[in-house]
């Protein structure tokens, strides 16, 4: 499946599978802006979920690949394909900046810095419990997904 | 325009700015192995730039909504990520790089915030 000697990031098919999972990831972001729209310079509630869920998932996966032990080419097209393509591409800073700047543009101060505040605050902790949750995730989860070399 | 069409331009959008983040980031990330995550920090940055320019570019011009999905919503969300930035501050406190992990967070916000303004500015000056 991947052309040795070659990093990940200059294998044409990494590279497409990093690509079909952004679009998924993408177009499952756009979804949740059509539930929950908001104007600009209001609270961007779609953009503050995706971006909490996406890091508590992120966090979650790249523990436990971390966790099979010496990553194996199946356990890197599971991170690439759902962490950097899809959860990548569901989770967005351009929206971000864009919404703190639109509340800022508004003199809505307080909003932007609470936001972004909230954003930081709250994704960390999410990444973190995502994290935490890895570490106790069996191999066995998701059938043979996470499964590493020595996993049975 | 169609729900589908709509939902097919971000689709486009958004796996070529996931590929196009996924070789940018590796490729800085291998010329900076400082430990600091460099790559995912100037491809955030890139793409607020990006976003200011195209938010500027349609709000003084007459492009149309599928330029905003295609570009805005698609290649500059795909290509941007939270969820690798928040990951990689996590990793670095887990590594007890506390001060650097924050000095991550914050000047990602920081930087990225500017961007947008920036790239808004150049298009208002331009065009407006």
């Amino acid at each position: 499946m991947t052309t040795p000697g070659r990093p990940p990031h200059q294998d044409l098919r990494l590279v497409t599978l990093v690509a079909a999972g952004g679009a998924v990831g993408s177009v499952a972001r756009y979804l949740v802006s059509l539930v929950l729209p908001h104007e600009s310079g209001e609270w961007p509630w779609s953009t503050f979920a995706v971006n909490l869920a996406g890091a508590f998932l992120l966090g979650w996966l790249l523990e436990a690949v971390a966790r099979r032990g010496p990553e194996t080419p199946r356990l890197r097209r599971v991170r690439l394909f759902f962490g950097t393509g899809m959860l990548g591409g569901f989770t967005t800073y351009s929206s971000l900046a864009l919404d703190i700047t639109q509340l800022t543009g508004d003199g809505t101060w307080p909003a932007a810095l609470g936001y972004a505040g909230a954003t930081l605050l709250l994704g960390t902790l999410a990444a973190l419990l995502g994290v935490l949750l890895g570490a106790r995730t069996p191999p066995s989860t998701f059938g043979r997904l996470l499964r590493g070399r020595d996993d049975r | 325009m169609t729900g589908l069409l709509a939902a097919v331009l971000v689709g486009v959008g958004g796996g070529l700015g996931a590929a196009a983040r996924f070789w940018a980031a590796d490729t800085l990330k291998a010329r900076r192995p400082d430990g600091f995550p460099w790559g995912t920090w100037i491809v955030n940055a890139l793409g607020a730039l990006l976003i200011g320019l195209v938010t500027g570019w349609l709000a003084f011009s007459d492009a149309g909504e599928h330029w905003h999905l295609l570009l805005a919503i698609g290649v500059c969300g795909g290509f941007t990520t939270f969820s690798t930035a928040i990951v990689e501050t996590v990793t670095m406190m887990r590594g007890g790089r506390h001060a650097a992990a924050v000095g991550h967070a914050l000047s990602t916000l920081a930087v990225s915030w500017a961007a947008v303004v920036a790239g808004f500015a150049l298009m208002a000056a331009l065009l407006g």
